[in-house]
C-alpha cells in the first residue's frame, strides 16, 4: 500500500516524458473545461422543475397545491418554479443547499414521506424549516424577485400599504413573517403553537399544577 | 255565436301572447341562449377591495368583508382570517376583533377561543362583487321604516 502510494507520488512529482507541456496544459485545461461544465450542467439540471416533480412526493402534495396560487396561476403569467424560492441563487450557498438535499435524497430511498399521510405528518416540521430559513436570510428567495425599493405602495390596497410601511420599510418584519402558506397549505397552527413556546407552555403547565 | 267565436278567440291570442311575454322577461344566466347552446360566460366580476368598513343594513348583520379573501386557507389546520382578526393578532393587523359574541358557545358561555360555532368566517361573511344585481332589490333599512311610519301619523295627526 505504501509502495503504491509512494511509486504515485513519485510519477506525479517527474517531469513527463512523453507527453508535451503544450499538449499537458490544452489536456488540462479542456478537461477542466468538461468536468467543470459538466458538474454545472447536472447541477442545473437538479435545479429544474421537472427534476424536483419527478418524485410523486413533491409532485402529488406541495406541487398540486401550488397550481391554483398567484406565483404559479396570475394574470401576466410569469412564475416561480419551485428552485427560485427553494434554492439560494449565489453559488456557494447553493453548492451548501444542495449538500443539504442529500439528506432528502436519503429520505426519497427510505420513504420517509412515501404517502400522503407521512407527508402530512411532517408537514409541520418540514415547514418549520422553510421558514426558519427565510427568516435567517431575510427572505432573500423572495427578495430575488420582490424588491421594497420598486414596490410602489400607492398601488396596492390601503390595508398591505399600511402593512408594508410600518414593518417592511422598518426592516422590523420579513417577507415570511406575514406571507407564510402563500404557496402550499398551511401545516396544522395550533400543533405549531404549542412548539414555538415550549417554556410558556412549561411554566403554565407547572403552574396549573400547584 | 259569431260573435262569441271571435272573443274566445282574441282572449286565447291575449293569453298566449302574454305567456310568451312573459317567458321573455324572467330572468335567467342562460338569457336566450336555445337549450342545445352554451350561452357565453359572463365576466366574472372584481371583488371589491377598498378596505372601507360597509353599512351594517340591520344590527345583527354579520358585517360584510371589505377587503379580497383570495387564497386565506380555513380548514383544521389554520384559519387565516385569525391570524390577522384574533385577539392576540390586531396589534400588529390593526384589524377589527371578532367580537365577543364569537366567542359564545351555543349556551352563551363566553369561551377562551373563538367558538367552533363561528370558525368558519365565511358562513357569515361575505366579500362583495361590482356585479349589476339581476333582480332590483327593494330592501329599505329601519330608519326609513321609522321615518315613513312617523310622516304617515304626522300625515294623519
Ligand atoms: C392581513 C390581515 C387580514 C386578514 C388575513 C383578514 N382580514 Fe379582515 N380585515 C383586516 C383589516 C385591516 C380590516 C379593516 C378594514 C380594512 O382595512 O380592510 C378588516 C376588515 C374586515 C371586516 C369588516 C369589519 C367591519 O366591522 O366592517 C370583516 C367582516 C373581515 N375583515 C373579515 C375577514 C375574514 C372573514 C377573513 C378571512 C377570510 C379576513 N377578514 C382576513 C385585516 C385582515
Ligand atoms: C355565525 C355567523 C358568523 C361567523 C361564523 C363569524 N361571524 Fe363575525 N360576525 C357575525 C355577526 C352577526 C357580527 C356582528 C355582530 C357581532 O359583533 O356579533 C360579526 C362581527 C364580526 C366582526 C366585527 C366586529 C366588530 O366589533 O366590529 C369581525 C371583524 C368578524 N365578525 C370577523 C369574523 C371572523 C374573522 C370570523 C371567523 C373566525 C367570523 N367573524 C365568523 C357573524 C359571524
Amino acid at each position: 500500500m505504501l509502495g503504491f502510494l509512494r511509486r504515485t507520488w513519485g510519477a506525479v512529482r517527474r517531469p513527463s516524458v512523453h507527453y508535451s507541456l503544450g499538449f499537458l496544459t490544452m489536456g488540462g485545461f479542456v478537461m477542466g473545461v468538461v468536468f467543470w461544465g459538466g458538474f454545472n450542467t447536472a447541477l442545473e439540471l437538479t435545479n429544474t422543475e421537472t427534476f424536483c416533480t419527478g418524485c410523486h412526493e413533491m409532485r402529488d402534495n406541495v406541487f398540486v397545491e401550488l397550481q391554483p396560487t398567484i406565483h404559479y396561476t396570475n394574470r401576466s403569467g410569469v412564475r416561480a418554479t419551485c428552485p427560485d424560492c427553494h434554492v439560494p441563487h449565489e453559488w456557494t450557498n447553493k453548492i451548501a443547499r444542495k449538500m443539504q438535499a442529500s439528506k432528502e435524497v436519503w429520505g426519497k430511498i427510505f420513504g420517509t414521506i412515501n404517502t400522503r399521510e407521512k407527508f402530512l405528518e411532517k408537514r409541520l416540521e418540514l415547514a418549520q424549516h422553510e421558514w426558519a430559513r427565510l427568516e435567517a436570510n431575510d427572505s432573500l428567495e423572495c427578495r430575488n424577485c420582490h424588491s421594497a425599493e420598486s414596490m410602489d405602495i400607492t398601488r396596492q390596497s390601503t390595508r398591505a400599504a399600511e402593512a408594508h410601511e410600518r414593518f417592511l420599510f422598518t426592516g422590523e418584519k420579513t417577507c415570511i413573517s406575514c406571507h407564510k402558506g402563500i404557496a402550499h397549505q398551511l401545516p396544522d397552527l395550533g400543533q405549531a403553537s404549542l412548539m414555538a413556546a415550549p417554556e410558556a407552555v412549561a411554566e403554565l403547565s407547572g403552574y396549573l399544577d400547584q | 255565436m259569431k260573435r262569441q267565436t271571435a272573443l274566445i278567440a282574441a282572449i286565447l291570442a291575449a293569453a298566449i301572447g302574454g305567456a310568451a311575454l312573459a317567458q321573455q322577461s324572467v330572468a335567467t344566466l342562460r338569457g336566450g341562449t336555445p337549450l342545445a347552446d352554451n350561452a357565453d360566460p359572463m365576466v366574472i366580476p372584481k371583488v371589491v377591495n377598498t378596505d372601507l368598513r360597509q353599512v351594517r343594513n340591520y344590527p345583527e348583520q354579520p358585517p360584510l368583508i371589505p377587503h379580497k379573501i383570495d387564497g386565506y386557507q380555513i380548514d383544521l389546520n389554520a384559519n387565516k382570517c385569525l391570524t390577522c382578526h384574533s385577539r392576540e393578532a390586531i396589534e400588529i393587523s390593526q384589524a377589527p376583533m371578532v367580537s365577543i359574541t364569537h366567542f359564545m358557545s351555543r349556551d352563551n358561555q363566553f369561551l377562551a377561543s373563538v367558538t367552533p360555532r363561528r370558525y368558519f368566517c365565511n358562513q357569515c361573511h361575505v366579500v362583495q362583487t361590482e356585479a349589476r344585481p339581476l333582480v332590483e332589490n327593494g330592501f329599505v333599512d329601519i330608519d326609513s321604516v321609522l321615518e315613513y311610519v312617523k310622516n304617515q301619523q304626522g300625515g294623519s295627526d
